[in-house]
C-alpha cells in the first residue's frame, strides 16, 4: 500500500496521521487522510479542491505534477510526502 | 475603560493589558503565525483570531469568554467557480482583511471582509459561513481591482447601530457599499468621493474608489469618516454624499482613521507622505484630530518619534476605545503607542514588535 507522510510543521496546527492506502491516485489517497482528520484537508487543499500554492507533494523523490486534478498515479508501495514549500515562508 | 487590547502581527496576536503603571504587552498567542485581523465581540465576550499561513492557508480561531484555549472554527471559503465563468479572480480566499461583529440584536452574526472581494457572514459565531453572493454577483465587481494586493478586498464593514440590517462595507478598489436588508441587495455608496489615479472620465466612477479605511461613530452613527487614497472624507448622512475634507494640515494620504465612539465631529487620521513615499512626513511620527466635523485639525505629536521614523500605520493600525480617551496606534515597523488622553500625548509600549497590521480594543 501506498504511504503518506505529512510534515510535522502540520502537526503545530491539527494531527498529520501516517497513512497506508490502496489508493492509485494521489486525490484518493489524500482523501483517506482527509477520512481519518477533516480539519487537515483545508490545511492541504484550498476550498477549490487544488493543493495550495504553498505546499508540494512528493512522490517516490519526483514532485507531483498537477496541483489541480491532483491525479498523479501511486504504485502500491509508493511513498508520499506532502510539505512546505520554501515558497512559502 | 478597556484594560485590554490586541495587537494583530506578522508573527503573532499580542495582547496589551493596563496595568496600574499604564499599558503593558501580555500574553502572546500562535506566535510565529501571521494574524492578519482580530474580533473583540463585545456582545459575549468571544475573541476571534483570522490567521493567513504562508503555507497552510486562511484560518479562524475563537477562544470563548473565560477559556483559556482557542478553537480553530470555519474559515470563510468561497464555492466552486462555475466553469463557464468569465470572472478573473480566483474563487479562494487569500486573507480575511475585515472581522465585525452584527448587531446587538443578532447574538452570533460576524462578518467577514476578504481579499479577493467576497464578503462572508455568519449566524452561528463562526461555525459556518456564508459568500454574500448578492455582493459578490454585482455587475460592477468586474471594475473593481486590486490595491496592494493583486485582487480588491474588502477591509471595512460598518453595521449601523439603530438597524443592524444597514451595513456598509467598503472595497479597495471597488468603492464603497450598501445594504438597507440584511446583505439581500447592495448599492454603491460613494457620491463625492474621487479617484485621481484613474483617467479623468472615470475619477468619481464610484466603484473604482479606493478608501483605505471607513470608520463609523457608534453614538452618532450617520457620522462617518474615511481615509481614501486621494484625500480624506467625511460623511454626515449615513454615506448616502461624500465631502472632502480640505486643508488637512502634515498630509491628506495615509490609511488609518478611528472615529470617536460617541462625539461625531472628531476622528483620528495616521497620515503618510504620500502614495509614492509611505513613510510619516519629514520622518517625524503624527496624528491628526478633528473635533469640529472636519473643518480644522490638531496635529498630535508628543510623545511620538520625531526623527528618523520611518513607520507607516497600515488601515486598521489605530483605534479608539469607547469612552473616547484611549487610543492605541501601531505600525509596520513594530512601534506601538497609547495615550490616554484623546492623543495630546502618547507613551511607546514597543518599537521592536513584528510588523503589525491591526489594532484592537477588548
Amino acid at each position: 500500500m501506498a504511504r503518506l507522510l505529512f510534515t510535522q510543521q502540520l502537526a503545530r496546527f491539527t494531527s498529520v496521521p501516517q497513512v497506508d492506502t490502496e489508493a492509485d491516485r494521489l486525490r484518493a489517497a489524500l482523501d483517506s487522510a482527509f477520512d481519518i482528520n477533516p480539519l487537515l484537508r483545508g490545511y492541504v487543499l484550498d476550498e477549490q479542491g487544488h493543493l495550495r500554492e504553498n505546499v508540494v507533494v512528493f512522490i517516490d523523490g519526483r514532485r507531483s505534477t498537477d496541483r489541480v486534478r491532483l491525479d498523479d498515479p501511486l504504485r502500491p508501495d509508493s511513498t508520499v510526502h506532502i510539505l512546505q514549500a520554501l515558497s512559502g515562508g | 475603560m478597556h484594560d485590554r487590547a490586541y495587537l494583530s502581527t506578522r508573527k503573532g496576536l499580542f495582547e496589551l493589558q493596563r496595568k496600574a503603571a499604564g499599558w503593558e504587552l501580555g500574553p502572546v498567542h500562535f506566535l510565529g503565525e501571521p494574524v492578519s485581523i482580530t474580533l473583540a465581540d463585545a456582545r459575549d465576550g468571544a475573541v476571534y483570531a483570522a490567521l493567513n499561513l504562508g503555507h497552510f492557508g486562511v484560518k479562524l480561531h475563537r477562544k470563548d469568554a473565560g477559556a483559556d484555549s482557542w478553537t480553530e472554527i470555519a474559515a470563510p471559503a468561497y464555492p466552486p467557480k462555475p466553469e463557464d465563468s468569465s470572472d478573473t479572480v480566483e474563487w479562494k480566499n487569500k486573507l480575511i482583511w475585515a472581522l465585525e461583529a452584527g448587531g446587538v440584536d443578532e447574538p452570533g452574526v460576524l462578518w467577514a471582509g476578504t481579499n479577493p472581494g467576497g464578503l462572508f457572514k455568519s449566524r452561528d459565531r463562526g461555525q459556518s459561513w456564508e459568500l454574500q453572493r448578492s455582493l459578490w454577483d454585482v455587475p460592477q465587481r468586474s471594475e473593481w481591482f486590486g490595491g496592494g494586493y493583486d485582487a480588491p478586498g474588502i477591509h471595512s464593514i460598518c453595521v449601523d447601530p439603530r438597524n443592524s440590517a444597514h451595513v456598509l462595507v467598503a472595497v479597495s478598489c471597488g468603492g464603497v457599499w450598501r445594504t438597507e436588508n440584511g446583505g439581500d441587495s447592495w448599492a454603491l455608496s460613494a457620491t463625492g468621493m474621487r479617484a485621481d489615479y484613474m483617467p479623468p472620465e472615470l475619477n468619481e466612477n464610484e466603484a473604482v474608489q479606493d478608501p483605505h479605511r471607513i470608520a463609523r461613530s457608534q453614538g452618532s452613527p450617520d457620522s462617518l469618516w474615511c481615509q481614501h487614497h486621494n484625500g480624506m472624507w467625511r460623511s454626515g448622512d449615513n454615506g448616502h454624499r461624500w465631502e472632502e475634507m480640505t486643508g488637512v494640515p502634515v498630509s491628506n494620504f495615509g490609511f488609518a482613521v478611528a472615529a470617536h465612539p460617541h462625539d461625531g465631529n472628531t476622528a483620528w487620521f495616521a497620515p503618510a507622505e504620500a502614495d509614492q513615499r509611505r513613510i510619516p512626513v519629514g520622518a517625524a511620527m503624527a496624528v491628526t484630530r478633528t473635533s469640529d466635523g472636519g473643518k480644522s485639525f490638531t496635529v498630535l505629536r508628543e510623545g511620538l518619534p520625531q526623527q528618523h521614523c520611518y513607520d507607516l500605520v497600515y488601515r486598521h493600525g489605530l483605534a479608539v476605545s469607547g469612552d473616547g480617551r484611549s487610543l492605541l496606534m501601531a505600525s509596520t515597523t513594530g512601534g506601538v503607542w497609547v495615550s490616554d488622553n484623546a492623543g495630546d500625548s502618547w507613551r511607546t509600549v514597543s518599537t521592536t514588535l513584528p510588523p503589525v497590521y491591526a489594532v484592537c480594543f477588548g
